[in-house]
């Protein structure tokens, strides 16, 4: 059952074809890596989908939370993150001078039933959901292993932590489709080894579909189970990790690059 | 008077004053592009230039030799303070939040006209721009009825000289070439050997130098100085910016044209003590209807 | 339910708390401790922190710069005269017409901040600033040229005081004044901890992450702005009833630039930043000569030495110093516990 099918998108800026007729279908539960060289155009297929670039033609239909397919052309991305579909930054977008319970907290924001009326007034409603969430989220920041530093300010948190907080963010959303965007990069081998282990662990408890973009090929070849390989915005490969590795349109793409690819 | 002959001749105050608006336009619009920053103190660049050509005409008695001296004196000063404007105040926040470096510019703004009101040879109160005595007013031109007093030929001559040297500068020079550069990219620009600095610098250089001569131009038809001046012409020489596209230099110069056209016929025709209003109008219509202003493209934040 | 409990008696404490400082103020000001003119300087800072904590609102938490809250103020302070002029009430019921009629005038100035929120903050970049700054131009040319309703240049004058009372004009207005501040101090304070006010926060952090988190940016952007407007349209009701006379030059931009230097020097996004800097602000303009003469040069410098320097202002300055000595202070207990 497919979750997410995408027709034929393309993007161009400035006359520059940044994306030609990307098509992809994600299945339930499926955990796919998006890979290619830099400025294949990687990052821009995540922002058509989740709406912070609209895709000049094509169509994207998505299966929402409520089980009802919908086209996702036209809709802004809070639109789109609240029937299920959300996010992290390659380029680290935290709310930085928020403390890091009150960055997941932010998440929780559409699901929260209570208004700025109740804020204001603090009713029973506010101090009950209020709790709510803040046990979620600490639950949530537990599985990373950052739930101790609950108080500090993002901004201050290491790189590799900052990393995991936005998959946190992401997760307190409550999503379907997990998107993400180099979730390994500046980490050192064990930390992605660890991270590793945490994206499957938070797939199977949450019932995810992951796509995710890394460059980290030790981790591609690991945990996806299909891969993907744009190139100069063409998707030219698809397949299992395997067939990827050997596939000579790929290895001519990253030639030059020095990529080491191990099934 | 008919009323064809009226409109027409609203219609020759208009671009008078429309060439002035584009002018000053004409900075923003770059500083815009390149350094992503509304200078606030744009307009009181205009009144520093102003007030530079004013005490050179006190000082030199208004001939045509002086008169171009004083264009050269006040836009060399008005570049050199904006140059030193953005070195001190904006360059250490160009990785700050946007709202800082806006912040700073209102500073910068209101601490030019206040410190202006405060020093002795400007003094809070307008003082009369000195014009051409009779035996230089040369230039006068009558047709169908239509009057253009020899300021109007002046602003249309200065301004039509500037934007062609600007034009020449931006598409023919290295410098140019650099600016556009930045304006499009500023990353990719710097990693391809671009001095983003000198590029910047230049710009404001540039921008208010054009200010000044807008400022002169501005005295000279009212005619007098104001340390507030610049003020309103500021605010609607932005309008005219985003009403042509912000970032646009050909844009810049049909905005402050057609807001010129606008505000006079909405002065000789409709009201003038609504003309700001509807000026403020147009603002809103466009953010409404084509925020990105007749020649901008729309641009995307890089995510 | 122990819980609720304490947060009940929490609530009755610092309710308590609050109320016995406004009746120990009402007391000094009335037995004449604080003599008429000190309480005058006071009163008029509650105005200011109010529209300042407005700005604050929307420029601070919400980092969409406006530079027109004189034009908001001016909006509120003109129809809440126009109501308290107008509509004739026995004695006993003209305190509840002041209170209506202010709220009024919040309305009334809040539907405005919404017809010019409404084009401008769809949009990415700074034209908020802009557009504030050239409405509230447009608002003083207008209020001089409506002189049915504003009296014109030459002022509207004969504005009903709080009370007519001579000897107890400086207690109710203080009382009315400080009221509202409290009040709004409160509103602003639990919006901000709450949902909604997390969402505003996060806008101003990063727009695009906001949004990317189910955050309706624009919704949040228009709920902040029109609060912000609505609040300051209730501190020029406030205004115009304490000072009894209004003119539009009252409102011009160096207005604005006063409520801009009180919300940045307090630093942004603090609302204790913002009431202290409000009061002592205030205070020295009224007392210091230097500061009325130079004013408009000084406060044009704080504002760009602050953000090229400590963009957080004064709160920043504070918690760089609690830190300090915190750092001190364990320091200190690790050599202890070092030496022991």
């Amino acid at each position: 059952m497919s979750i997410l099918q995408v027709q034929n998108i393309s993007i161009s800026f400035g006359g520059l074809k940044a994306v030609t007729s990307f098509n992809l279908s994600l299945t339930q539960g499926e955990l796919v890596g998006l890979i290619g060289p830099n400025g294949a155009g990687k990052t821009t297929v995540f922002n058509m989908l989740t709406g912070v670039y609209r895709p000049t033609d094509g169509d994207v239909y998505f299966e929402s939370n409520s089980g009802e397919t919908k086209n996702l052309i036209g809709l802004r991305p809070y639109q789109i993150t609240k029937i299920g579909m959300s996010r992290t930054f390659q380029n680290i977008r935290l709310f930085k001078d928020l403390t890091v319970l009150d960055n997941v907290r932010v998440a929780f924001h559409f699901n929260v039933k209570y208004n700025s009326w109740d804020g204001i007034f603090r009713t029973l409603r506010y101090y009950r959901e209020e709790d709510e969430i803040t046990v979620k989220a600490l639950e949530l920041l537990k599985i990373f292993h950052i739930d101790h530093k609950s108080n500090e300010l993002a901004k201050n948190l290491p790189y590799g932590e900052q990393r995991k907080l936005e998959i946190v963010r992401a997760l307190a959303t409550n999503p379907k489709l997990l998107l993400l965007d180099e979730p390994a990069a500046g980490m050192n081998p064990q930390e992605t080894k660890d991270l590793m282990g945490l994206i499957e662990f938070v797939r199977s408890k949450f019932h995810l579909t992951i796509l995710l973009i890394e460059h980290d090929m030790h981790l591609v070849m690991g945990i996806c189970e299909r891969v993907v390989v744009l190139d100069y915005g063409l998707t030219i490969a698809e397949g299992t990790p395997a067939e990827i590795s050997s596939n000579p349109k790929v290895i001519k793409a990253y030639l030059g690059e020095e990529v080491e690819v191990h099934a | 008077m008919g009323f064809v002959q009226e409109f027409l001749q609203q219609l020759v105050n208009g671009f008078s004053l429309g060439f002035i608006y584009a002018l000053i336009a004409l900075g923003y619009t770059m500083v815009y592009g390149i350094a992503k920053l509304i200078n606030f103190a744009h307009g009181d660049i205009l009144m520093v230039g102003a007030y530079g050509g004013f005490f050179v005409l006190i000082a030199l008695l208004v001939t045509p030799g002086s008169f171009i001296l004083s264009f050269v004196i006040a836009m060399l000063i008005c570049a050199l303070l904006g140059m030193f404007i953005e070195r001190t105040c904006y360059k250490p926040l160009r990785s700050a939040p946007r709202i800082n470096a806006l912040i700073t510019a209102i500073g910068v703004s209101f601490f030019l006209e206040n410190v202006a009101r405060v020093i002795k040879p400007i003094g809070p109160n307008p003082k009369e721009f000195p014009v051409f005595p009779q035996k230089f007013n040369l230039l006068e031109l009558d047709f169908l009825g239509v009057h253009i007093n020899q300021t109007q030929i002046i602003i249309f001559l200065v301004s039509v000289f500037l934007m062609f040297t600007l034009n020449y500068i931006v598409n023919n020079t290295k410098m140019g070439k650099a600016m556009r550069a930045v304006s499009f990219d500023r990353g990719a620009a710097y990693l391809m050997g671009i001095n983003v600095n000198r590029v910047i610098s230049f710009t404001f250089a540039i921008g208010s130098a054009l200010a000044a001569a807008a400022g002169i131009l501005f005295a000279s038809a009212y005619p007098q100085v104001e340390p507030l001046m610049g003020f309103m012409p500021g605010i609607k020489a932005f309008v005219a910016a985003v009403l042509g596209g912000i970032g646009s230099i050909p844009g810049a110069m049909v905005g402050g044209l057609i807001l010129g056209i606008a505000e006079t016929l909405s002065k000789g025709f409709i009201s003038s003590k609504l003309a700001d209003a509807i000026v403020f109008g147009i603002l809103i219509i466009i953010l409404v209807v084509k925020p990105s202003g007749i020649f901008g493209q729309n641009v995307s934040e890089k995510v | 339910m122990i819980i609720m409990n304490k947060r009940v008696l929490t609530f009755f404490k610092i309710a308590g708390l609050i109320l016995l400082g406004l009746l120990i103020g009402d007391a000094l000001i009335y037995a004449g401790i604080i003599d008429e003119y000190t309480a005058q300087i006071l009163t008029l800072a509650g105005i200011n922190v109010i529209i300042a904590l407005s700005l604050n609102l929307i420029s601070g938490f919400t980092g969409q710069l406006a530079l027109g809250h004189a034009g908001f103020m001016a909006i509120g302070a003109y129809a809440t005269a126009y109501l308290v002029m107008h509509i004739h009430v026995p004695q006993h019921l003209w305190p509840v017409l002041v209170g209506i009629s202010i709220i009024i005038g919040g309305i009334i100035t809040a539907f405005f901040g919404m017809v010019i929120g409404f084009p401008t903050l769809r949009l990415k970049g700074d034209y908020l600033a802009i557009v504030t700054l050239a409405f509230a131009e447009i608002i003083r040319v207008l209020m001089i040229n409506m002189e049915g309703i504003t009296g014109g240049a030459a002022g509207l004058k004969g504005i009903p005081l709080y009370t007519e009372d001579i000897n107890l004009g400086p207690v109710v207005s203080f009382t009315w004044i400080a009221v509202f501040m409290i009040l709004i101090i409160f509103l602003i304070r639990n919006l901000i901890k709450s949902s909604p006010g997390r969402a505003i926060v996060a806008i101003r952090e990063d727009e695009i992450a906001a949004d990317s988190m189910g955050v309706n940016v624009f919704y949040y952007k228009m709920f902040s702005f029109t609060l912000s407007a609505f609040i300051a349209g209730i501190g020029g009701g406030l205004y115009s009833l304490f000072f009894g006379y209004l003119n539009p030059t009252m409102f011009n931009f160096m207005k604005s630039a006063d409520f801009l230097v009180i919300v940045v020097l307090g630093g942004m996004g603090s609302i204790a930043g913002t009431v202290a800097t409000g009061f002592i602000l205030t205070y020295l303009q009224e007392f210091l000569r230097v500061l009325q003469d130079y004013r408009l040069v000084i406060y044009p410098l704080i504002l760009i030495f602050i953000m090229l320097f400590k963009p957080t202002g004064l709160a920043g300055i504070l918690e760089d110093i609690k830190t300090f000595i915190s750092k001190k202070i364990s320091a200190k207990a690790i050599r202890k516990t070092g030496e022991g």
